[in-house]
């Protein structure tokens, strides 16, 4: 049994990231090559994934453990795009950090490969070691900048992670206690052979895996360690972790829920449980986020919020008796739609930040006069992100609430619109600090080709995906297909 | 494997492993929390044998016991700081009667399934698992090998004092 070539793109992350190691030990001359490797070793992967394009011969490899489709593919591509956009963002900090940074790049490259891991794993033992794959360089990297906020966020991570693996472990325990299998088209096929005699304990195994994966995805109520972790860790890292982490929990729970517990006895109550998320997620994180004085912190509110959005997808795609690929092809366009956006905004963060020292929203004041390209830039990812026209989070929110109207879920609409009317307000008033007020200090920043560049493609990435919105929408609409049999 | 032998050594292992865990939040001192740590493992490791599952009662003796316990008492033993005390915590009373609550939901749940879909446990010797980790569980167990290797560079980076680097070459 080989299959060697199914795990390609993952295997070209590894090696970039041993070369990294490598090069750092064995040629410290030539460490302003690192991120360039990793970029190569990135490229390869994403070239690999691309041969897969199209390709409608769905298959299983390593024993069923990994599974190599269309919605795998779709996933592969995000974690490519956002691991490169993050060494992007890194370069400038990491060389004024000058420590320790072969480590930097090739931790960034194993939590990506456990990314790529989780959204292609079938089977419990796999998606758990992925899930730690990504998760314990992350937590390394919370705490790389090693000064007092730094170690706290790596350490708060570490701790409350910590307890969500051992919840989600539990869960997985009874799942496969209840089944004898790990393999997820198994344990649904045993399920549905037992019926719902045991459904007492189906729902709590469910609410463990949810506890532990909300975790990852940052969700109300497993959100506490979000704006600690979020301001303390280097921004880079922040990034990583605000659009990674959550677009893989997510990835990997619609797996999960789809494959292994889709029977429609269980899908009646996961699909209470997401929407009852999604309603509380949406409105804590956006209330939160109004009275935060640091963008960093503000962002991490957000994006409580933006998964409370993304979790109104998943609740959409279990209401029984409509076709359900509508909903999981509208939270895989949020998940690209949030991916470019958020980044974005965190780079002209971390490009700003650089200069002034600062993250609090005050000193952004003027910010248009000291640079335009960042104030612009920065003030068109928080409009997409707000889900305002011609931005590609405009699509993906209405595609969302299409989704859960066309589901029943006419008041989880209705609070996610008041919702974004919220979230309007702290993201609109950060625009106008930057464009109403007068700066405080007029020394222009600037930014350094790698920044700039990775601010240009995910800006440009919102107003294309914004103005010709239907190739995401088709991409995401295939990557689901799986699910429809 | 059924009798009252083995229903007896389960439920003797059943208290002892449980109130160690209980001794392991209660103690005041953190070398008794280790001690009963240490108990826990072992009453786990008692728990695998009565499955026949003799391989695994062994490696968890040897590397939770033997290798990580002792590890842990080491730290804490050359930790000056460490407090020898627990602290107190206003929580435990709130936190207590919620793990109760939980307790008696997952006593609840796990008496009222049914587990006859389940057979019996496997029973595997070393040679099947050594070959079910090379073929059918070989990915999962490879990745299991680089999350070490990024865990041991991680733990590095994060313990190496700044002043030791090696400065920047062209510096």
């Amino acid at each position: 049994m080989s299959g060697w070539d199914t795990v390609g793109p993952q295997l070209a992350v590894l090696v970039a990231a041993g070369l990294v190691l490598l090069v750092d030990a064995m040629l410290p001359r030539q460490r302003q090559a690192l991120p360039y490797i990793a970029l190569a070793g990135l490229a390869a992967s994403a070239a690999w994934t691309a041969s897969w394009v199209g390709r409608d011969d769905f298959h299983t490899a390593f024993g069923g453990t990994l599974s190599l489709d269309q919605y795998a593919v779709f996933f592969y591509f995000v974690f490519a795009g956002i691991t490169a956009a993050v060494v992007l963002a890194s370069i400038d900090w990491v060389n004024r950090a000058g420590r320790s940074q072969g480590e930097y790049y090739a931790l960034v490259l194993v939590a990506c490969s456990g990314l790529m891991f989780l959204s292609a794993a079938r089977d419990l033992i796999t998606i758990f070691l992925a899930l730690e794959l990504s998760s314990i360089p992350q937590y390394i990297l919370a705490g790389w900048g090693k000064d007092q906020k730094s170690s706290e966020a790596g350490l708060k991570y570490l701790l409350l992670g910590s307890i969500a693996s051992a919840l989600l472990l539990y869960g997985m325990a009874l799942l496969y206690g209840l089944t004898g299998t790990t393999i997820l088209p198994d344990i649904a096929q045993v399920i549905q052979q037992g019926g719902d005699t045991n459904r007492g304990l189906l729902v709590v195994a469910m609410v463990l895996l949810i506890a532990g994966f909300g975790f990852k995805m940052a969700i109300v109520p497993f959100q506490m360690w979000v704006p600690d972790v979020y301001q303390g860790a280097p921004t880079p890292v922040t990034a990583f972790l605000s659009v990674g982490s959550k677009a893989a929990g997510f990835a990997v729970i619609m797996r999960i829920f789809f494959e292994a517990l889709g029977a429609s006895f269980l899908s009646d109550d996961w699909f209470k449980i997401f929407a009852v998320l999604a309603a509380v997620s949406m409105t804590l994180g956006n209330v939160m986020a109004i009275v935060q004085s640091d963008i960093k912190r503000m962002l991490g509110y957000s994006s409580i919020a933006q998964a409370g959005n993304f979790l109104v997808g998943v609740a959409a795609i279990a209401v029984p008796g409509h076709e359900f690929t509508l909903g999981a092809s509208a939270v895989l366009l949020f998940v690209a739609a949030y991916a470019f956006t958020n980044l974005g905004a965190f780079i002209a963060i971390i490009a700003i930040s650089q200069k002034i020292g600062s993250d609090e929203i005050k000193d952004y004041r003027g910010m248009w006069r000291r640079s335009p390209f960042l104030a612009l830039a920065l003030a068109f990812c928080l409009v997409s992100l707000t889900g305002i026209p011609p931005t590609v989070g405009f699509w993906a929110k209405m595609y969302i609430f299409n989704a859960a109207i066309r589901a029943d879920l006419a008041w989880l609409v209705i609070l996610g619109v008041l919702n974004a009317a919220i979230s309007a307000y702290y993201y609109l008033g950060v625009v106008r600090q930057m464009f109403l007020s007068e700066p405080e200090d007029e020394e222009p920043i600037r930014t350094t080709p790698p920044i700039g560049i990775s601010i240009a493609v995910a800006t440009a990435g919102i107003f294309v995906f914004g103005v010709i919105p239907m190739p995401l929408i088709t991409a995401a609409k295939d990557a689901v297909q799986i699910f429809a049999h | 494997m059924d009798g009252v032998g083995v229903n007896i050594a389960f439920w003797v292992l059943a208290v002892v492993t449980i109130g160690a865990a209980l001794g392991v939040m209660a103690a005041r001192n953190l070398l008794h929390a280790v001690l009963f740590l240490i108990l826990t493992f072992i009453g786990v490791a008692g728990f695998f044998l009565l499955l026949s599952a003799e391989f695994l009662a062994m490696a968890q003796i040897i590397i939770y016991v033997g290798a990580i316990a002792v590890l842990v008492l080491f730290a804490v033993m050359l930790t000056p700081h460490a407090g020898q005390s627990n602290s107190e915590t206003k929580m435990a009373l709130p936190a207590g009667l919620l793990a109760l609550c939980l307790a008696a939901i997952f006593v609840f749940v796990l008496t009222d399934t049914d587990w006859s879909s389940v057979g019996s446990a496997p029973s595997v010797g070393v040679t099947g698992l050594g070959d079910a980790l090379l073929s059918t569980w070989v990915l999962p167990f490879e990745m299991a090998s680089v999350l070490l290797t990024a865990a041991l560079v991680g733990a590095i980076m994060l313990t190496r004092n700044p002043e030791d680097e090696t400065p920047e070459a062209d510096a």
